[in-house]
């Protein structure tokens, strides 16, 4: 796992590219192609794909359990926050056009903060879903005598 | 693409079937820039192809890589899926012709929603302006849902099961 000299080469090259395409997906998505959801999967594949090179450690160094979970809730919370703040000033749950002073505005601001919200919530789940697996097999591969097996599933990751 | 689920259909490795789905979700992706759907084909590549690759995979090194030959006879299956296939087919039958401008579809609210969507929300991207603010309510639906999945895998999954087993060897 350790000798795979261009995977870690090419994925450190990679990663911080995948992770400004997702940022360009999800803040540039009013304007092209794109969204939250696509942009919190390409945030998180370039996570994942962090996790399968470089270990699911050194992942959950940055991204620990607690973080995702709480990026998970955000995301939700942010998009139904927007709803109820709606309310707060005067419009009906998710009528944008009361959050400016302009409706064009409160618009384009509450599409962009859901989107934000969708995005945040895909990209903490998409990771989580992903280290759980991966937590599952290494747990598993404790529980394990076996040198071989460990091995044999080291591949995976 | 055919070629690609006759493949699926035939291997008994899971891993190359799943390389195969994944194939088969870019082919897709392809054929929905083709037909214009860019934001569709963005998701297919993402999550089709992508995400849903990495978590099969996942799920395979959890499980096992080979399935299990078939203990029942094949005829009953064929069957089945002839009849739903015609039945799909004979649907197919009353649909618009592709592209067609008369076609209900076109005639309901899209007409507005072009119309009206880039003005009122400012957001040139009319998938966008749609799914965010017109269909807040849906979008909000649909990612609970993905909340929700995630909050249902960390349950099955999560080391809750491996912390019980532990206290319970310390007690023993």
């Amino acid at each position: 796992m350790h000798s795979y000299l261009v995977l870690r080469v090419v994925a450190k090259l990679l990663i911080p590219f995948i992770l400004l395409f997702a940022l360009y997906v999800q803040f540039h998505g009013d304007f092209g192609p794109g969204g939250g959801f696509q942009a919190g999967v390409i945030f998180a594949t370039a996570f994942i794909l962090y996790a399968l090179i470089y270990g699911l450690e050194s992942a959950n160094k940055i991204l620990t359990r607690g973080l995702l979970r709480f990026g998970m809730a955000l995301g939700v919370l942010l998009y139904a926050g927007v709803g109820v703040y709606n309310i707060l000033v005067g419009g009906k749950y998710l009528e944008y056009d009361v959050m400016a002073h302009d409706p064009v505005h409160g618009q384009h601001l509450g599409i962009f903060l859901v989107e934000l919200g969708v995005g945040i919530t895909v990209a903490a789940v998409m990771v989580n879903v992903f280290f759980t697996f991966a937590g599952h097999l290494k747990a598993d591969d404790l529980t394990d005598e076996d040198e071989n097996n460990n091995s044999r599933n080291g591949g995976d990751r | 693409m055919a070629l690609t689920v006759a493949a699926i259909a035939r291997t008994r490795n899971l891993y190359a079937v799943v390389m195969l789905g994944s194939i088969y979700s870019l082919l897709a992706a392809s054929i929905f820039v083709v037909l214009d759907a860019v934001d569709v084909a963005f998701t297919e590549a993402a999550v089709g192809a992508g995400i849903s690759t990495v978590l099969a995979l996942g799920t395979i090194a959890l499980t096992t890589g080979r399935e299990k030959p078939p203990t029942h006879r094949k005829l009953l299956p064929i069957i089945v899926v002839i009849l739903t296939g015609a039945a799909l087919i004979y649907g197919t039958l009353d649909l618009a012709q592709y592209g067609d401008p008369n076609a209900p579809i076109h005639k309901h609210v899209a007409p507005t929603y072009l119309a009206e969507a880039p003005v009122k929300t400012g957001v040139p991207n009319v998938v966008t302006a749609i799914l965010a603010s017109y269909r807040g309510y849906d979008t909000l639906g649909e990612t609970t849902v993905i909340f929700t999945a995630g909050v249902g895998v960390i349950l099955l999954l999560g080391n809750w099961r491996r912390r019980k087993r532990r206290r319970e060897d310390d007690n023993a």
